[in-house]
């Protein structure tokens, strides 16, 4: 009897003869499960369903069954029962997910490519069982810019790319110049954007606007150079916006200008704006503002003051405690209400203050936890060295804290971008609002599935990539403590 | 003198700008509501609404009051609240293990899986459920029947109804059994504090909670029997099925979709919460002879479970403020039916959109309430 059990336990000293047989029924098992999905072929037809069904699995297990010898000596061998096949459950486990991923290989690449259309401009051409990428190719115009003319699209392309580039400055900078990157990042960057995106793209008659703004943001770039150090973040805070004002109010260019004839850009009221170029607008700059907003709430939460302290605990606890779509129907419905009758606020501009105020309770929440993970004698440090309170927190406190929290400051933004689409509820169309309103349309019913699946790439490689962006840098940043 | 000024400067300038702010508004809806006619004030909450919803908990129809569209709107929120919430638990915390598995291909898929969902917007795969996924579903005279009782249709789903006799009896045993296993517990963890002794307190509540409502069945008189949904012909082409309980696809999608996406972060916290247990623990409760089952459950559980709960009640939250999401797909939860059409009709947007906002606001601040609660409670106690 024992020797019975002996025999079916494999071990070192019947090594080979259970490798053998064990890889060839796994091996069997395997092949039954491919030849079913892709060729639709089945080996084990002749036997009634159930158990033709539980065959390759039942092979499977017995095969690695036997091949699980523990220090068999070979190498390969050993790595694969370390892996997938420690004991009985892990087997059956990984059998499992192996026959899964056999099963939907098949049906997926048919329905991504081998039985999809990518040919033709019309519907006619989608046919077969696949998906119609023809839709998303009619439809990548509106899907990339919403109703935006395609005659001024350049428009929005120039301004990404330009902002891309400025963006990129940082990596390109010799050294004599990173010391201002900082600066050049907090104060100058979202400043050409804003002007950028809000008059360029807009165009009209606020096309001017974006003149004088990158005038005025070259000229305190070039006076910079000559301030005394340690002035220059006040400087920079201030002076850009004062030269533009200047110019603005009191220098009247625009007359000049149209002397010359030079006409401005056509004016696209942000009601046409859309699509994906939306959904990085508005996450581009909740993003810039919620920072600042959330930073200084993240402060103002661990203030001596108690009367500052709990208009911050307010401030936060309200906007953690709502969701975000009433937040947006409050911006729609509500906020008209809480102004002059004769003022009016654009819906895009209304919306990117909702969406920042909202992440910006996220951020101060994330700021905090930060400055609390933060051993009391750097504050001590800094105070013994006689720095004020602003000193101490901008060029000891922040930047230790805020390299704590890149990952928690990385998550809000990530479910920032993923949050955009809610703009619905105000009537703006960005992607995955274009799909719907693409959805109904009566010469294009029925491609639902597509629309949904492109647009969940997109936003899959948008959040992924910074995800890992993110990880990236709280690797770069980490400084053993 | 000098310092009190440098003291109360900061914080007077501060209040004043609060309040400059809030009177500015109080002050332009004022007026904005006196030059549009409207009148401020809670009193249409007990006027009749005349509107329908599609799906409710408690009976309602157009002549009930905007109060009680509420609390049709608040509860349809916490049904699919709850039940996101007990599936993404289930699914979490299965992920969670499974992302620290040995064994290389459970970990990639569970690790794929947390990739996949989370980095995709939650409206999306609403979205992409309702209107793509369960649009693909049979006709309600094609459908297959599960198990022969219940019924996955384009409609909705189909369950049979649970119809009780002496229900209340059935109730307290589960009761019953419920406190009977919190004193067990109890008792059982005294006795492993004083005497070091192990009780099966996990045999015993699951013999419990069995054995007491069985025992109602059997002595109590309580019975059950079950009322199958039927198919019924409406028309030539339209069918439904009558009976039973009918979940609407919008409640089934935006179930699915909230704990599928919820369950990526859960299981996260999970992962996070085991291996935040340092190595040593489980090195040092095996050295002093504890078996593997009484290392997990004595010594890493109750530490990882420390790490684990209070961001899994965040995520709960965050799922029940996400359930909102609702209104995209028509789902009756309190903003479609509250801040969508009662506010439609009425045109009382301070009140109602305040009224919504406080509902969520004193939902989350009360659970916070009780994490701080219970975090202070579990909270290392050091020496």
């Amino acid at each position: 009897m024992m020797s019975k059990i002996n025999f079916l336990k494999p071990d070192k000293s019947n090594l080979y003869t259970f490798l053998y047989l064990g890889s060839f029924l796994f091996f069997v098992s395997v092949l039954d499960v491919l030849l079913n999905s892709f060729f639709s072929l089945n080996l084990t037809g002749f036997l009634p369903d159930f158990l033709s069904f539980l065959l390759p699995l039942i092979i499977g297990f017995i095969g690695l069954y036997f091949i699980r010898i523990e220090l068999s000596g070979i190498k390969q061998l050993d790595l694969l029962n370390k892996h997938i096949n420690t004991n009985n459950f892990n087997a059956v486990l990984s059998l499992l997910i192996i026959f899964i991923i056999l099963k939907s290989i098949p049906p997926i690449l048919s329905w991504f490519f081998v039985n999809a259309s990518f040919a033709g401009d019309s519907k006619d051409v989608c046919t077969g069982s696949g998906a119609c990428w023809t839709y998303i190719k009619v439809w990548m115009r509106r899907f990339m810019y919403g109703m935006y003319p395609n005659a001024e699209q350049w428009r929005i392309n120039l301004s990404f790319i330009a902002l891309a580039l400025l963006g990129s400055v940082g990596y390109f900078a010799i050294d004599r110049f990173k010391k201002y990157l900082t600066l050049y990042y907090v104060v100058i960057y979202p400043f050409i954007a804003f002007l950028f995106i809000f008059f360029f793209i807009s165009g009209g008659p606020v096309f001017f606007d974006f003149s004088y703004g990158i005038i005025a943001a070259i000229l305190s770039i070039i006076i910079g150079f000559f301030i005394p150090s340690r002035f220059k973040f006040y400087y920079f805070l201030i002076v850009p916006f004062a030269i533009y004002i200047l110019l603005k109010y009191f220098l009247f260019f625009e007359e000049y200008i149209e002397l010359g004839k030079l006409d401005g850009l056509n004016w696209v009221e942000t009601g046409a704006w859309g699509g994906l170029s939306l959904t990085f607008i508005i996450s581009f700059f909740c993003l810039i503002f919620c920072f600042p907003i959330g930073m200084a709430f993240a402060l103002g939460r661990r203030s001596n003051f108690p009367l500052i302290r709990y208009i911050s605990i307010g401030f936060i606890e309200f906007w953690r405690g709502v969701p975000l779509i009433t937040v947006l129907f409050m911006s729609a419905v509500m906020f008209p209400m809480f102004l002059p009758a004769d003022f009016f606020i654009d819906k895009l501009v209304r919306c990117i203050i909702a969406i920042s105020l909202f992440e910006a309770a996220y951020v101060a929440e994330v700021i905090r936890g930060g400055l609390q993970a933060l051993p009391r004698g750097q504050y001590e440090a800094a105070k013994s060295l006689g720095m004020g309170y602003w000193r101490m927190h901008i060029f000891v406190i922040l930047p230790q804290a805020l390299k704590l929290v890149i990952p928690g400051i990385a998550n809000t933004f990530l479910a920032l971008v993923k949050d955009t689409p809610l703009i619905f509820v105000v009537g703006l169309l960005e992607i995955v609002g274009m799909l719907n309103l693409a959805k109904t349309n009566p010469e294009w019913l029925g491609f639902a599935m597509e629309g949904y699946v492109f647009a969940a790439i997109i936003f899959w490689i948008i959040c992924y990539a910074m995800s890992k962006y993110s990880y990236n840098l709280e690797q770069k940043y980490k400084t053993d403590r | 003198m000098n310092f009190k000024l440098k003291d109360i400067g900061p914080q007077l300038i501060t209040v004043i700008a609060v309040v400059l702010i809030f009177g500015f508004f109080t002050y332009n809806a004022q007026v904005n509501m006196e030059n549009r006619g409207i009148d401020f004030g809670y009193g249409f909450l007990s006027q009749e609404s005349s509107f329908d919803v599609q799906f409710s908990l408690i009976e309602y129809d157009g002549s009930h009051s905007y109060f009680r569209a509420y609390l049709v709107g608040l509860l349809n929120t916490i049904l699919v609240s709850v039940i996101g919430i007990i599936l993404a638990t289930i699914l979490g915390v299965i992920v969670g293990i499974a992302r620290l598995s040995p064994n290389y291909l459970i970990n990639k898929f569970a690790a794929f899986y947390v990739e996949f969902f989370r980095n995709i917007p939650l409206l999306l795969q609403i979205f992409f459920w309702y209107f793509a996924a369960l649009r693909a579903l049979p006709l309600p005279q094609d459908a297959e029947p599960m198990f022969g009782i219940s019924f996955l249709t384009i409609k909705g789903l189909f369950v049979p109804a649970f119809i009780w006799q002496n229900f209340n009896i059935f109730f307290y045993s589960i009761l019953a059994a419920i406190i009977t296993i919190i004193l067990i517990r109890n008792h059982a963890k005294k006795l492993q504090e004083t005497q070091g002794k192990q009780t099966p307190v996990l045999l015993i509540s699951i013999g419990l909670i069995f054995i007491l409502p069985l025992l109602s069945f059997l002595i109590g008189g309580v019975r059950l029997s079950f009322e199958v949904p039927v198919l019924k012909q409406l028309a030539t082409t339209s069918f439904i099925y009558e009976g039973g309980v009918s979940l609407p696809p919008e409640l089934i999608a935006l179930a699915l979709s909230l704990s599928l996406y919820t369950a990526t972060f859960i299981a996260e916290c999970v992962r996070a919460g085991i291996q935040g247990v340092g190595k040593g623990q489980k090195e040092a409760a095996a050295s002093i002879g504890l078996t593997p089952n009484q290392v997990l459950k004595l010594v890493i559980m109750p530490q990882a479970l420390r790490i684990i709960i209070p961001p899994t009640t965040n995520q709960y939250l965050n799922l029940t403020k996400n359930s909102s999401l609702a209104a995209a797909i028509a789902y009756p939860d309190l903003v479609l039916v509250f801040a969508g059409t009662a506010l439609m009709q009425t045109g009382k947007a301070i009140e109602i959109v305040s009224i919504t906002m406080f509902t969520y606001l004193s939902l989350s601040i009360s659970i916070s309430i009780l994490m701080n609660w219970y975090n202070k409670k579990i909270a290392i106690q050091e020496k």
